[in-house]
């Protein structure tokens, strides 16, 4: 009797996630055979590992701000975190040689911004979307003055294996991406603190009542939504082999819009970094395939503004829909 | 009966002084800190800078405080404006008149502001990812119709217009202050004003009253989208071109205007002289760290400060 009580509960919420997952594997596919036919480019081994490279770079930044989505919160400043986290870690590769100490330059200055945007939620009691994005435009403002037009470039090899190396034929990234979706669904699926962070989401006064430590959690999130976005610029620098102010320009809303393609929702306790994961690659695949097809990159920002829009009414109507059943 | 009036009036403007958030006095400390450190700074030519740089600011604040009384956000009208703006240049370009190409602009500007508008009613996208997509959208096209370049050559009319001034005044000056006279009157002595006001708070309420409350919502974010059609006159007359990226960041500062003036994101609580002094506040910070040849990037990082102090200093009076 309290088996099947625990099942009924269990088996729909998993065969939505499986329905969820299936149809954005389909829409991969789906996209994959237009590109192929488009561009004969599009399915060499080269290209496809070039995707998932590019992938793995959205997916690392994406992954952190899934679990903030996920508390019902956002984060709009990871892009220009990205781009501070790296040119601090850029300046202490350059100063001591030292790969080890950049990126724990790196990691430690997202984490910081992580943390300063959690209090701002929870201490001051900011909106997300307003706190972050107002966090967005803080760092943009230091980052331009900290760099001042200048270029940090050339980097120790032991460095740019993490961006552009290669293990076993496949690139470093897709390696670090594999690891974080592994540890990110074993934290939020099996941890009491992922648990937790649905619950938040899915409703935050039943958390609070139930004895979640609400703020606590909170301030979690942003922090590891910053450490990732510290993380990602790492290998963003290893990449580029070159550290500029504006490099997180374009990287405000690719993570938002992967979150969102992936099947996270808006409005908290919905979404699994493997559908984040899946977001990343359409998108992706959008923007290489706009690449193959010789598409202007001026329509980059059109295209990904109408995919995240596209994204929210989905979720908005899939939500409208279950209710009318319920 | 004469005199209780007098005493309630007097009452009333004590209530108003209590009333004045916390930017009355953070635009008092700073108007009198610049003035210390640098004597260029408490001049009239430097105020009459001031009111310059702080027009366009107004023209975007003022809608801004509308939409988020109605708990929603306009992340867009900064993109909007810098594609009216190209607009607006590549009609002049094309040698038609000022006045064409303003209508071209408002007309662009108000097509977004009644997506946005419907994105957040209709479609019941939050309004802050809705604005975040017509962010992208509108600085995609501003991007693509002008292929990333500036639009130059644009005549000598819209230049002359801007550097014009009405009875000693600067033209942009009175364009932002007719602007802030219409949207006052609009919010406290029309209908369409209550219903702004009773949308944050109390929209059920207004649906059973009968008011077509979605037409009022769209209505609200079509006048951003207006706005940012008369800011693009203002700028493009300013940089005597049309720079697709040049407006990117000005919901920012719009925005912080708006929250250092005392509206807040919920219960549509707002005040438009709030906003007023907020975008002078936000006038005074830029104009003042300029003086002092602060670099602008460090200025767009003390805006992120300036607002984290006002709602600060706002949360303590609000205790006290």
């Amino acid at each position: 009797m309290n088996l099947s009580l625990v099942d009924s509960a269990r088996w729909p919420a998993l065969s939505a996630d499986v329905a969820t997952l299936a149809y954005r594997v389909l829409a991969v596919l789906l996209l994959c055979g237009v590109l192929a036919v488009a561009s004969e480019a599009f399915f060499t081994a080269a290209n496809l590992l070039n995707v998932l490279r590019q992938a793995s770079l959205v997916f690392l930044i994406a992954s952190g701000l899934t679990l903030v989505i996920l508390t019902a919160g956002v984060d709009l400043s990871v892009g220009a975190n990205v781009a501070l986290s790296a040119c601090l870690a850029a300046t202490a590769i350059k100063a001591t040689g030292s790969v080890l100490l950049g990126v724990a330059t790196g990691f430690g200055c997202g984490a910081g911004i992580g943390l300063c945007n959690g209090l701002m939620v929870t201490w001051l009691r900011i909106p997300p979307f307003i706190a972050t994005y107002g966090m967005l435009w803080v760092l943009n403002g230091i980052t331009y003055w900290y760099m001042a037009g200048d270029t940090i470039h050339g980097f120790p090899p032991g460095l740019r294996a993490l961006g552009s190396g290669y293990l076993l034929g496949v690139p470093v990234p897709i390696y670090l991406m594999a690891a974080f979706l592994a540890a990110g669904t074993l934290f939020t699926r099996y941890t009491t603190y992922g648990q937790e962070i649905y619950a938040i989401g899915a409703n935050m006064e039943a958390a609070r009542l139930s004895g979640t430590p609400v703020r606590a959690r909170l301030n979690l999130v942003y922090v590891l939504s910053g450490a990732m976005a510290g993380l990602a610029a790492i290998v963003y620098l290893a990449r580029l082999n070159s550290a500029e102010a504006d490099i997180g320009e374009s990287l405000t809303l690719p993570p938002i819009a992967a979150a969102l393609i992936g099947g996270t929702s808006l409005f908290g306790g919905v979404g699994t970094l493997t559908g984040t994961l899946v977001g990343s690659i359409i998108l992706t695949l959008v923007l290489n395939g706009m690449n193959l097809l010789a598409v202007n990159a001026n329509w980059q920002p059109l295209v990904t503004g109408v995919i995240v829009l596209i994204a929210v009414w989905v979720d908005i109507v899939t939500r409208q829909r279950a209710e009318a059943r319920a | 009966m004469a005199e209780s009036v007098i005493r309630g009036e007097r009452s009333r403007w004590a209530a108003h002084l209590a009333a004045i958030p916390g930017v009355g006095y953070i635009l008092a400390a700073m108007l009198a800190g610049f003035s210390l450190v640098s004597p260029g700074f408490g001049t009239w030519a430097n105020f009459s800078n001031i009111g310059v740089q702080s027009s366009i600011l107004l023209l975007l604040a003022l809608p801004m405080t509308f939409i988020i009384m109605t708990e929603g956000l306009d992340l867009s009208i900064g993109a909007v404006l810098g594609l009216c703006g190209v607009v607006l240049a590549l009609v002049l370009v094309d040698g038609r008149g000022v006045g064409l190409g303003l209508a071209a602009a408002l007309a662009v500007g108000l097509a977004f502001g009644m997506v946005n508008g419907a994105l957040v009613v209709a479609a019941h996208i939050p309004p802050f990812v809705a604005t975040l997509g017509t962010l992208g959208v509108a600085q995609g096209l501003a991007l693509v119709i002008t292929d990333g370049r500036s639009v130059v050559g644009i005549g000598d009319a819209l230049p002359a217009l801007y550097a014009s001034t009405w009875f000693g005044v600067p033209f942009s000056i009175v364009v932002a202050a007719a602007a802030y006279f219409v949207f006052h009157f609009l919010l406290y002595h029309t209908r369409f004003g209550a219903y702004v006001f009773a949308l944050g708070g109390n929209r059920d309420a207004l649906v059973l009253a009968g008011v077509r409350v979605n037409a009022v919502h769209v209505a609200v974010y079509a006048l951003g989208g207006l706005m940012a059609g008369f800011g693009a006159l203002l700028l493009t007359g300013r940089m005597n071109a049309g720079h697709p990226i040049a407006a990117i960041g000005m919901e920012f500062d719009a925005i912080a205007a708006v929250i250092v003036g005392g509206t807040s994101f919920e219960r549509g609580n707002g005040w438009l002289p709030g906003t007023l002094l907020g975008a002078l506040t936000v006038g005074v910070l830029r104009n003042g760290l300029n003086v002092l040849a602060v670099p602008s990037s460090l200025q767009v990082a003390s805006i992120g400060v300036l607002v984290i102090v006002a709602l600060l200093v706002d949360s303590m009076r609000g205790q006290s």
